[in-house]
This record gives structure tokens, C-alpha cells and sequence, in this order.
């Protein structure tokens, strides 16, 4: 199992060797979003001296740690499909938990150095540091990886079922979420049926601690513990997803297949 | 006698067509079977099935003495597969694909094992090359090493030299002939090229529609169908759909 994981991570990471284009993707468009965002709100702060400077840079980072994680698994078989490596993979003993694993793995690494990127250029250019949220970094950090690998199931769903139309839903899925997640503000800010919508979701959990952090410095554990179980539940859901994707794709012989509609 | 193939009664439908309709046969070790017919007769979703990338509807497969898809990841460690219409990763080296590959199938020192199987089947290529700048050639070349990383005692090979020059071809038919005799490989097989079909299968399979029109050996079937050549069998199947005797011998 080990060595069938480890080759996996190799297969992914082989790929960063070569190419500064696909290590600066790491990198360039959490950067933009920080310069532009964290520039936008440095003036808001100007003119309103509330703390939403701190609230949107720890937005921006951490959600690049969902996002990147979420990317990492759920980009996977899609990254099979384009170099036509599908049809070798799932005839090779790999089992789907390791290629899960393998993915998941690739998406921590992938994940620590955005958010690394990330939190320097905050702290240099907008003396944000991101440990001002303590210990409790870690948990959310952790959290988010989680709920990032979850959704990144749910994406590897869609494209063993669609194929290669469901590229532009791969990309998409995060961002269908964002609204309603409150990375960016409280979910007090949403409308109240959405609140409860919201409420749904591990990562308003995680959001909403980082600002509980930030404003009073208390480990937000309540919090963390919902976010946790939630994302449990949301495994089991997306976890019982693939799995009947899978004997769906099996029988249709989809898995021999990239394009489908 | 355990066959290292066996199928029984294999039933495929795909939105209402029929594509394998009761379709029994064995390969024993050793054995070079050749699964022929014209396209969409049935080939390579029978081998996809005994690969367990599609499931079947009815009957049952048994590779190894295991079924197929209870025990599929004890089988898949055992055999392997290449296609000329199957790619190893375009952005990683021809070394880095091998060794992904070997580890995948838990096969000790990884390169070591690389570098044999390039050696065995000569392929003369810089092992840091992106796999995505070699030929079509060399990348069925390439697929084939992969196929070989784990020593499989079954190969499922579908249409491996579709895309090789004759030279290449050649030395494919041998290696798989002294994998046959010194391993006691199994090889099933499908290919569009009936010389070679001729040359390298001990038995064959005809298919049409799904169904199985003839079985043998190459000569059997040419000589009970009285026609002149394999090939003139199978354009007789493809255009009948079922193997006609023409005691006139040959099809126009």
C-alpha cells in the first residue's frame, strides 16, 4: 500500500520538477487575490478603522488552503484524463483509497506552500502575521485540508461521471460554496435563511472561528468540533458519492472512456 | 486443468445493444489467444471486462482462479495490459513513468527493473525524455515495457503494434513469444493484422455482434472455412456477421 501511494505522489510531484509554470500556479493567483484584496481593505481600514483588514487577508489565506486541497483530489482524475493515463491507472492494483491518499497528500504539500507564500507576502507587505491566530492556526489549517479533500471527492465524482465536460464544474465547486461559507465576512452578514444554509457547511465554521480567534483570542474549540463532525458527515456522503459513481461508471464503461457528453 | 482465463456465459449491454452475448472460452497457460473480429464486434469490451474496468451483466470471469471483479485488485497485481491507444503520462520521462508504474505493481527496485524491460524490448530511447515528445511508435513501445514491469502471467494486449513499423512489430512478436516460452505468459490478444494473428496466435476467436462465430487455431479456420487466408475469414465475418463455408475459396 505504502509503496502504491508513494508512487502516486512521486507521479504528481515529478511533474513540479520540470515545470516553473506549475509551481508559480501555486503561487501567482493567491498572490493576485492578496494584492488586490489586501489592498482594497488596507483603504477600507483607512476609512473606517475596523479589524476587516485581518479578517480578509486570514480569509484569502486560508481559503487558498481549501482550495488547493480540494484542486489536488478532485483535479486528479481529470489530470489522468488530458495525458490519456486513466484506463492504465485503474487496471494497475492502486485501489481508490490510494489514489485518494496519494492525492490528499500531494494537496497538504501543495496547500502548505500557497499559504506559506502567502502569509510572507502578507506579513511584508501588509504586516499581517498570520500566527497571530496561535495555536488555533493549526486546527483551522488541518479543518480546511479536510473539508478540501472532502469536496475534492465530490469533484472526482462529477468528472468520472462527466468526463471532461465536467472541467469547468471541477473548477467551479469551490467557488459555488464561497458566498455562503463567510470566509470573507460573518454569516450575520447573510440574509437569515441562508444563515441556516450556511450553517451546513464546515468551512463557516472554520471562517467563522479564525475571526473569533483574531477578535478575542480564544481558542475557538466549539467551533472547531462542529467543523470536524461536519466534515465527517460530509465524507460519509461524498465517500458513499464516489463509490456509487464508480460501480455506475464500471457498468456503463465510462472508465474507457474521457468524452461523454 | 485451472485456466489462467476463463469466461462463462459473459453477458454486456450497453443502451439496449447487445454487446457480448454469451460469450465463453479459456486461454491455458501459455497460451497465445488472438480475440478477432471486425469493429464493435465485442473485443476489447470483453477484455475490459476481464480487466474490470467495465462490469458485466451476466456470467462469470475467472482470472488466476479468482473471480473477476470480487478479487480484482489480487488479479490486476498479476497481469497487466498495453494499448496502442493508451497513453503513459506525456509529462513525465520515460524513466519516471517506468518507475511510477513499477511501484504501482510493488515491484522491487524500480529503475533496475525499468532499465531491463527498456533492454529487453531494445527500446533505445534517452530514459529522460518526456514521454509526450516520443512517436506513436515509441509510446506503444513504452507501454509495452510498462506491461512488462510486473513479470505478469496474464497480458491482455489490445492492438499493441497498431501503431509500429514492421521492424518494431517483429520484435514485439518475438518478445511476446519468449515471454510465452520462457514465463509461461498467458497473452490475450486482439489485432487488425491477420499475418500476424497467424504468426504469433495458437488459438484464435472469431466475434461478430457480440457473439462467438469460430474458434482454433489460424489454420483450423482457414482451412474449415476453405477459404485462402485468415484475412479473407475476417472480411467474410465482418461482412456476414457469421462464418460462411465458400468452398469456392476466397472473398472478393
Amino acid at each position: 500500500m505504502i509503496s502504491r501511494i508513494l508512487a502516486m505522489v512521486l507521479r504528481y510531484l515529478f511533474i513540479y520538477k520540470r515545470s516553473y509554470i506549475r509551481i508559480g500556479e501555486l503561487i501567482f493567483f493567491p498572490l493576485m487575490d492578496l494584492l488586490v484584496w489586501g489592498f482594497v481593505t488596507m483603504y477600507l481600514q483607512q476609512v473606517t478603522q475596523s479589524r476587516v483588514v485581518l479578517f480578509m487577508l486570514g480569509g484569502i489565506i486560508l481559503w487558498d488552503v481549501f482550495f488547493r486541497a480540494q484542486q489536488a483530489v478532485g483535479m486528479s482524475v481529470l489530470q489522468e484524463m488530458w495525458v490519456g493515463n486513466t484506463l492504465n491507472l485503474f487496471v494497475s492494483p492502486l485501489r481508490s483509497y490510494e489514489l485518494i491518499i496519494s492525492t490528499a497528500i500531494v494537496g497538504f504539500i501543495r496547500a502548505l506552500i500557497t499559504a506559506t507564500g502567502l502569509a510572507i507576502c502578507a506579513y511584508v507587505l501588509y504586516s499581517f502575521n498570520v500566527f497571530d491566530l496561535g495555536f488555533s492556526l493549526f486546527p483551522l489549517f488541518g479543518l480546511l485540508l479536510f473539508f478540501g479533500w472532502v469536496v475534492g471527492l465530490f469533484t472526482a465524482s462529477l468528472i468520472l461521471r462527466y468526463g471532461e465536460a465536467a472541467e469547468s464544474l471541477a473548477w467551479i465547486v469551490p467557488f459555488l460554496v464561497q458566498p455562503f461559507v463567510a470566509v470573507f465576512y460573518p454569516v450575520s452578514a447573510l440574509p437569515a435563511g441562508l444563515q441556516i444554509f450556511a450553517f451546513i457547511f464546515p468551512c463557516t465554521h472554520i471562517f467563522e472561528g479564525m475571526r473569533a480567534v483574531l477578535l478575542t483570542n480564544a481558542v475557538p474549540v466549539r467551533e472547531m468540533l462542529i467543523a470536524l463532525s461536519l466534515s465527517l458527515a460530509w465524507m460519509v456522503v461524498t465517500g458513499t458519492c464516489l463509490a456509487g459513481t464508480l460501480r455506475y461508471v464500471r457498468r456503463k464503461g465510462y472508465l474507457t472512456t474521457c468524452a461523454r457528453g | 486443468m485451472l485456466f489462467p482465463v476463463s469466461v462463462d456465459n459473459l453477458v454486456k449491454r450497453f443502451e439496449g445493444v447487445d454487446a457480448v452475448q454469451g460469450v465463453s472460452f479459456c486461454a491455458s497457460r501459455g497460451e497465445i489467444l488472438g480475440l478477432l473480429g471486425p469493429n464493435g464486434a465485442g473485443k476489447t469490451t470483453i477484455i475490459h471486462m476481464l480487466l474490470g474496468l467495465t462490469s458485466h451483466d451476466s456470467g462469470t470471469i475467472s482470472i488466476l482462479g479468482m473471480g473477476m471483479p470480487k478479487h480484482r485488485y489480487q488479479i490486476l497485481e498479476r497481469v497487466n495490459f498495453a494499448s496502442a491507444y493508451v497513453s503513459l503520462p506525456g509529462n513525465l520521462t520515460i524513466m519516471e513513468s517506468l518507475q511510477v508504474y513499477a511501484r504501482l505493481y510493488n515491484v522491487r527496485d524500480p529503475a533496475r527493473r525499468a532499465r531491463e524491460v527498456m533492454a529487453e524490448l531494445e527500446v533505445e530511447i534517452n530514459p529522460k525524455s518526456l514521454v509526450g515528445m516520443l512517436s506513436a511508435g515509441q509510446k506503444t513501445r513504452l507501454n509495452l515495457c510498462k506491461a512488462l514491469l510486473n513479470r505478469p502471467e496474464v497480458i491482455f494486449l489490445d492492438e499493441p503494434t497498431a501503431s509500429l513499423d514492421p521492424d518494431v512489430a517483429r520484435k514485439v512478436r518475438a518478445l511476446l513469444k519468449k515471454m510465452r516460452e520462457t514465463y509461461g505468459t498467458t497473452v490475450v490478444y486482439t489485432s487488425h493484422y491477420m499475418h500476424e494473428v497467424e504468426e504469433l496466435c495458437d488459438r484464435v476467436i472469431f466475434l461478430a455482434r457480440g457473439k462467438i462465430v469460430a474458434t482454433g487455431s489460424p489454420e483450423e479456420i482457414r482451412q474449415r472455412s476453405n477459404m485462402k487466408s485468415l484475412e479473407d475469414v475476417f472480411v467474410s465475418i465482418a461482412r456476414d456477421g457469421e462464418l460462411r463455408d465458400l468452398r469456392q475459396g476466397g472473398v472478393e
